[in-house]
């Protein structure tokens, strides 16, 4: 093993079924039932899905995510917005956990 | 290396062959459309293009393979004709051809890029194309400029905008006889979204941005051959591309496959089973021409089949006319 993601991992997902397929199967219809239209369309579930996926570092979902965008007619453009927007919440988390730090410095500085 | 050595190269995916037991799949099943491929010249050289159509290409149809091509329509029993290309309206005998097979079908499709209506000496064509009722199918590949112009080149997308607009004016996507279809293409090594949806974002889009009005979208999956086929190798996404079809094979779509119900013809009279047979050069089986087949009725023949197949087969499956489970 050269790397810890190598990108045919992702082909091998379903193997994490082999020791637990009861656990496994509930997954995967809670998964594809949530992916599915709803209030919300698949095509927005599949962008929430790549904003998450960049905020949460994953190199699978990002690969398997920005294909299921192209598959659902997403562009470039849009999938550019949704990682924005995913920036822009962690860039707001960062900052919003500055008011702890102050409150810190507020208790704590003469 | 060619492509059907390719495919013969991609031993972890088995011959299409082996994916049904019911020999009649690989019969056809009566004739319905004939589509009539009038050459390769095209005033576009777009990407996806699977015969490499452009404006150096000199294969031309002539007059007489298009006589050849209506008595065979008059004698087996088809109810369509559809003409293609290339951009069809650059044939010099396409207005007589259009006429002419007008006078013994009712449904004649043309498969328009569209700018050429712009180009000089043929701007008369949105009237003639209402006058004749023509099915009108356009490629426009997506709703938005940069993603159609990447595909089909510079400024196509607003060109294409304004040809659309001028055959709304005339009744095109209004008027129930004048019917006009959009076709969209992937503009890279992915699958289409499903045809419903992005036929609504397309409606809901260019009816607001454009006032653009239309009847269908049809979502067809690119064929790993031609340009398109270049691209896959030359992006190392041809193997990646062939695993996806496979592991997309849908069974269901087998009945429904155009081969089953088409002739395809090319240029010169030869005949092959589909549009993309003839890209490939896989005759019918039988090798016979358009010639050949003049004074003979309709007999069931044996479809000729490779990977590339598998095309049409992935998911919903796909065709000249959309999906097809």
């Amino acid at each position: 093993m050269k790397t810890y993601y190598n990108p045919d991992d992702l082909d091998k997902f379903a193997t994490m079924g082999e020791e637990a397929p009861a656990l496994w199967d509930a997954f995967m219809a809670y998964y594809g039932g949530v992916m599915a239209d709803g209030a919300l369309t698949a095509r927005e579930k599949a962008l929430i899905a790549l904003a998450i996926a960049h905020a949460d570092k994953c190199p699978y979902c990002i690969d398997s995510y920005t294909q299921t965008c192209l598959q659902m007619g997403i562009d470039e453009e849009e999938m550019t917005e949704a990682v924005h927007v995913a920036a822009a919440m962690k860039a707001g988390i960062t900052l919003v956990h500055g008011v702890q730090m102050k409150n810190i410095v507020d208790k704590l500085e003469m | 290396m060619d492509m059907k050595e390719r495919f013969s190269s991609l031993t972890q995916i088995p011959e299409f062959t082996s994916t049904f037991s019911d020999p009649a799949v690989a019969e056809t099943a009566g004739m319905d459309v004939m589509q009539i491929n009038v050459g390769r010249l095209c005033n576009l050289a777009c990407k996806h293009c699977h015969v490499g159509a452009g404006p150096n290409r000199t294969e031309v149809m002539g007059r007489d393979v298009m006589e050849a091509c209506l008595k065979v329509y008059r004698n087996q029993g088809f109810s369509t004709i559809d003409i293609t290309g290339g951009a069809p309206e650059m044939n010099p005998d396409f207005r007589w051809f259009v006429d002419e097979a007008c006078k013994i079908c009712d449904h004649v499709i043309v498969r328009t890029n569209l700018v050429i209506m712009l180009e000089e000496g043929f701007t008369d064509l949105p009237e003639f194309y209402r006058d004749h009722k023509i099915e009108v199918f356009c490629s426009l590949p997506h709703y938005k400029a940069k993603t159609t112009d990447r595909q089909r080149g510079l400024n196509v997308f607003e060109r294409s905008i304004k040809v659309i607009q001028k055959l709304n004016e005339l009744g095109y996507g209004r008027d129930p006889e004048l019917v006009l279809n959009m076709v969209y293409n992937p503009a890279g090594a992915f699958f289409p979204p499903d045809q419903t949806t992005m036929e609504n974002e397309y409606k809901t889009i260019l009816g607001r941005d454009y006032g653009i009005e239309f009847n269908n979208l049809f979502t067809i999956t690119n064929n790993p051959i031609g340009r398109f086929g270049e691209f896959l190798v030359r992006s190392d996404n041809f193997e990646s591309y062939m695993n996806k079809l496979y592991a997309a094979f849908n069974p269901a779509t087998l009945e429904n496959m155009m081969c089953r119900t088409q002739l395809s013809v090319g240029w010169d009279g030869l005949l092959y089973d589909c549009d993309f047979n003839q890209a490939l050069d896989m005759k019918i089986e039988s090798g016979e021409t358009i010639f050949d087949m003049t004074d003979k009725p309709y007999v069931p023949r044996r479809i000729c089949f490779n990977k590339h197949c598998y095309a049409c087969t992935a998911g919903a499956g796909s065709s000249c006319g959309g999906t097809t489970e």
